[in-house]
């Protein structure tokens, strides 16, 4: 008998030991990756909880790769957090979202007249926005809270184009190359970009397809409505292959991950950098003495405006199925007010969400923040491409610029993929 | 009575064999939580298209299967993997058995040795492919590259051996090769030495009382009289070598073109990336079924050898 009891005991503690991880009342739990903002986090939380009595737990999981596969498991084992954040594309957001996962936050940007909505930059919360007749079938409204906007440009190091007697960072592309003619002669790598992660090269080609075509081209494309052989396209392909040939690229660019390409242009190894606003913080913390400017990439065509990616940098979302929400979204509210994102601004030198925190803001994002019109991002896209067929796109450019394949080449294998790909949609 | 007898011990025998089974039963059931279910749960999610997230999956039957087939980057990854595995088969194992020989015999500091042959396995591998990365990296400052290798080849005047290693498809997948295969060499090393010592020191004092050679006695003793270690090395170096995967994210990240690929970065890139975890799961059986065809071969052409 008191053998069945320890066996019946062991096995009561090992399902206990199962069970998902304590939910505390009075605490709200966070899981997020931003290793650059942990500290601050944790300064805010404890400000928070003096204020309110309310336990802020900021858990950090990084890199953010790790922490989206973290995400995706906690989902599947319906253990996710109060507060989270989902990264990658828009699918991936709708998919929590149709999970279950993720509360809908329209009536509280629209509690008081709407002050909530308001005080947020409209770009970084549409991020978070699922219009009326979406793709994803989502019920139309907000799904999350933008702590932070962002957008991604290139970077001039201002010591270096002085001295391969560059006057102004250049304005049109063949400017761009005849600064890299200049910075060669000298010795001087031109850009450097963490094109290591594909999702990098995939924005800075999406930079050049607005410029060249047009978004409406472009969504037609992922509609399959244009193919990737189209003339606009080979353009884009274009770009790559003449960074390739005249040797504007940084050596070991496809390889390179964005750390590494930060580390390069904050140690002045590359004149051209290609970067978010986040690299404010990091090319601080690496080399102080850097001076370096921002600039939207030098445009082919004059005729359309160039557009960069941008918005929400951050966004948390409330945990659908939390016991916690109230106080979740409370605590979202507070942390986006002015004061906490001075501080946030202030502290991880990232754009603040909250319009009012601008004039606050240290003088060198306030470039980032001037081009925040210009942006636009995948996830406001009415449509996004097959992961699939990105894949193979940004492996074609990544092909391109090692000098292993045409842009002809790459525009035929990725419409064949998409074709493909297309094909078997309709089969199922 | 006699009847009586036999109900009481049959009652006893049924309480011994339940106290039996009771016992194993937590086992039993980590088992068949841990191994026996999730193996029925991969092999169902390869039937289904699902994002890994939404509740709703599509059963897709074999398609994911047949769209292996079909998908030449995954088989080149498979080649990728056939690569390094052969690269560690022959030069790390070569590596690890001429070590274990050296350090099987009277020389000094062997004990030294033997702990430094050792260090590289138990370094974690994202450290060692960061390290190796900074190693190989190719770029330039100030007119000096700011690689450590390339950095070594100027000093000693082999310019034109400068070389972008990792982003150029000729010597990226080689150089991830040669970095498993340096930090895969200390577990081969230790399994063979152990392997050595087994050996009984009469036979090689008999073979050289009969005149034999050194050649000769590693010919005729060693060789035969470590070859079932020779095959568990093997194994272990092919089912590891196969999986590699970290090395490769932490030196080449998301990868150069499809040049760098690997099985275990396909199945990532199909979960993570492309959110086909059914597709994903398809990756994973067919993978691990190739594992153990090769694990079988090896076991079955060793016997063979063996035997002859």
């Amino acid at each position: 008998m008191k053998r069945i009891f320890l066996v019946v005991l062991a096995l009561c503690l090992f399902a206990a030991g199962c069970t998902p991880s304590d939910k505390q009342p009075n605490t709200v739990t966070i899981w997020h990756w931003m290793t650059d903002r942990q500290d601050a986090f944790l300064k805010l939380a404890e400000q928070y909880e003096q204020q309110t009595g309310i336990k802020v737990k900021f858990e950090l999981y990084a890199p953010s790769d790790i922490y989206s596969r973290k995400i995706i498991a906690a989902a599947q084992a319906r253990v996710l957090p109060d507060i989270f954040g989902v990264l990658g594309e828009k699918k991936n957001f709708a998919s929590f979202v149709e999970g279950g996962f993720v509360a809908d936050l329209t009536e509280e940007f629209q509690k008081d007249d709407g002050a909530w909505e308001k005080s947020l930059f409209e770009k970084a919360l549409n991020v978070n926005r699922f219009e009326e007749g979406n793709v994803y079938k989502i019920k139309s409204g907000v799904y999350g809270v933008p702590i932070d906007v962002t957008n991604i440009q290139m970077l001039y190091n201002q010591d270096l184009l002085a001295k391969a007697g560059i006057k102004a960072p250049p304005t049109n592309f063949d400017e761009f190359l005849n600064a890299i003619a200049a910075l060669n002669r000298i010795g001087v790598s031109g850009l450097v970009s963490g094109w290591g992660e594909i999702w990098m090269v995939d924005c800075f080609a999406s930079n050049y397809a607005f410029n060249i075509m047009g978004e409406e081209k472009v969504m037609a494309t992922y509609r399959g409505e244009i193919p990737y052989t189209d003339e606009d396209w080979i353009k884009v392909f274009r770009v790559f292959e003449t960074l390739h040939d005249k040797k504007a690229l940084a050596e070991g660019i496809v390889t390179k991950g964005n750390k590494y390409a930060e580390q390069d242009f904050a140690l002045e190894r590359a004149a051209f950098g290609f970067n978010g606003s986040w690299c404010v913080n990091v090319y601080d913390k690496m080399n102080p003495n850097l001076h370096y400017g921002a600039m939207i990439p030098p445009p082919i065509n004059f005729a359309r405006p160039m557009q960069i990616w941008g918005g929400a940098g951050s966004s948390f979302l409330v945990n659908g199925i939390s016991q916690n929400k109230k106080l979740a979204i409370d605590f979202l509210k507070w942390i986006t007010a002015k004061e906490q994102q001075v501080f946030l601004a202030q502290e991880t030198k990232n754009l603040p969400s909250n319009r009012d925190a601008l004039p606050e803001i240290p003088a060198v994002l306030s470039q980032f923040a001037s081009a925040m019109d210009f942006t636009t991002h995948p996830s406001i896209w009415k449509y996004n491409e097959d992961p699939v067929v990105i894949e193979a796109f940004d492996k074609g450019i990544q092909s391109i610029i090692i000098g292993e394949a045409d842009p002809d080449q790459v525009a035929a294998e990725v419409q064949e993929i998409k074709q493909r790909e297309m094909k078997k949609l309709q089969e199922r | 009575m006699s009847k009586a007898i036999a109900k009481r011990l049959s009652g006893e025998e049924l309480k011994e064999i339940f106290g039996n089974y009771l016992f194993i039963l937590p086992a039993v059931l980590i088992f068949v939580l841990f191994y026996i279910y999730p193996f029925f749960e991969i092999f169902n999610l390869s039937l289904h298209e699902w994002n890994g997230i939404s509740l709703a999956r599509q059963f897709v039957g074999f398609d994911n299967f047949k769209e292996i087939i079909n998908d030449k980057v995954w088989w080149m990854s498979i080649w990728h993997a056939g690569y390094i595995t052969l690269i560690a088969l022959t030069f790390q194992n070569a590596l690890a058995f001429a070590l274990a020989l050296s350090c099987d015999r009277d020389i000094r500091m062997r004990k030294f040795y033997r702990v430094i042959f050792y260090i590289p396995p138990v370094l974690s591998e994202v450290v060692v492919g960061l390290i190796w990365q900074w190693i190989l990296n190719s770029g330039m400052q100030n007119g000096e590259p700011i690689g450590l290798l390339n950095y070594f080849l100027t000093q000693v005047h082999l310019n034109h051996l400068v070389h972008a290693w990792l982003s150029d498809p000729k010597t990226a997948l080689t150089c991830i090769a040669i970095v498993h295969s340096w930090k895969g060499f200390g577990w081969g090393f230790i399994i063979l030495l152990a392997g050595l010592q087994t050996i009984d020191r009469e036979l090689y004092e008999a073979a050289r009382v009969d005149g034999a050679s050194s050649f000769s006695v590693f010919k005729n003793v060693t060789v035969p009289m470590m070859i079932p270690v020779f095959v568990m090395v093997m194994i272990l170096t092919i089912l590891g070598s196969m999986q590699v995967f970290v090395l490769v994210l932490s030196m080449v990240g998301q990868g150069l073109v499809y040049h760098t690929e690997v099985p275990v970065t396909r199945i990532l890139a199909s979960m993570t990336g492309m959110s086909r975890f059914g597709y994903a799961c398809a990756q994973g059986i067919v993978f691990g079924g190739i594992l153990m065809a090769s694990s079988f071969l090896l076991n079955k052409i060793s016997k063979k050898v063996k035997q002859e």
